[in-house]
């Protein structure tokens, strides 16, 4: 039962996917990408990470889409006229990237893997990953809040209007 | 419950989409997105791997790239609105001055 949602569900990631690398219309390409990472959390789900399925949620699909929404919109991006590469150069990229997934899928289908299924486990419950992060990765847990104040003042420095910017833009 | 091989194949299909997504593509923040799937398809194998070794480490890995991605994401986004208002645009295929 569990096999047949999740073959349904990668169907429609793998479906999803295509559409967002597809669309035209960047804001489709977006709202694409959300419904790809909803799947994913469904994914999560499955194999019982259920802390992973909600931060997936809560990161990916709320904070972050979002903020890529937010810029498309602030930008005035929501329109078909972005500048198409051209077909053979965009042949060449799928070429490429399909003799990626090639090399990738040919490395497991030499190997004798086992074929027995995923066992069902209680690592991902919120109990047991606290208790991992709070004792034995704690030291990258702390370094992580630097990185996100690092982040957030390289992205306000870089945003930031500089001083006699302003005229330049206003000609 | 699948074998993780189909997890396996899954994440590869993903992380190819996303590659070539970065290929074909010319506006900087599909590209943006494109990186946010291929680091997606990563997650997906990372979380396959722990539950099938029934180990937590490989989730808590997981957790740890989100929170680079977020800060990666606030970085990225701020240069291609750095880069619009040089610009006028976000195609990334006008930025070859380092060509000539």
């Amino acid at each position: 039962m569990l096999s047949y949602i999740f073959y349904i569900l990668s169907g429609l990631t793998i479906l999803t996917a295509i559409m967002m690398i597809a669309a035209r219309n960047p804001v489709h390409s977006v709202l694409y990408l959300i419904i790809t990472f909803f799947l994913i959390s469904g994914q999560y789900l499955l194999m019982n990470a259920q802390f992973l399925f909600v931060v997936n949620i809560i990161v990916y699909a709320g904070a972050i889409m979002v903020l890529f929404l937010f810029v498309l919109m602030l930008l005035n991006l929501n329109k078909e006229t972005e500048p198409q590469k051209s077909m053979k150069t965009k042949l060449a990229g799928v070429i490429s990237g399909g003799l990626l997934l090639v090399n990738l899928l040919g490395a497991l289908v030499k190997s004798n893997s086992s074929t027995e299924s995923l066992p069902i486990t209680d690592v991902g419950l919120v109990k047991n990953l606290g208790m991992v992060l709070f004792t034995d990765f704690v030291v990258p847990f702390e370094i992580s809040s630097i990185l996100f104040l690092a982040a957030m003042v390289g992205a306000v420095l870089v945003g930031k209007r500089h001083k006699g910017e302003m005229e330049a833009i206003s000609e | 419950m699948p074998p993780i091989d189909h997890y396996i194949w899954l994440s590869s299909i993903l992380f190819s989409i996303g590659v070539i997504g970065v290929l074909i593509r010319r506006n900087g923040i599909v590209l943006l997105m494109c990186v946010e799937l291929m680091l997606n398809a990563v997650n997906l194998l990372f979380t396959a791997f722990a539950t099938n070794f029934q180990d937590s480490a490989g989730q808590v890995f997981v957790f740890f790239i989100m929170v680079v991605a977020a800060a990666e994401v606030a970085v990225g986004l701020a240069i291609l609105v750095m880069i619009y208002r040089n610009t006028k645009s976000v195609d990334i295929s006008l930025l070859d001055k380092l060509k000539q």
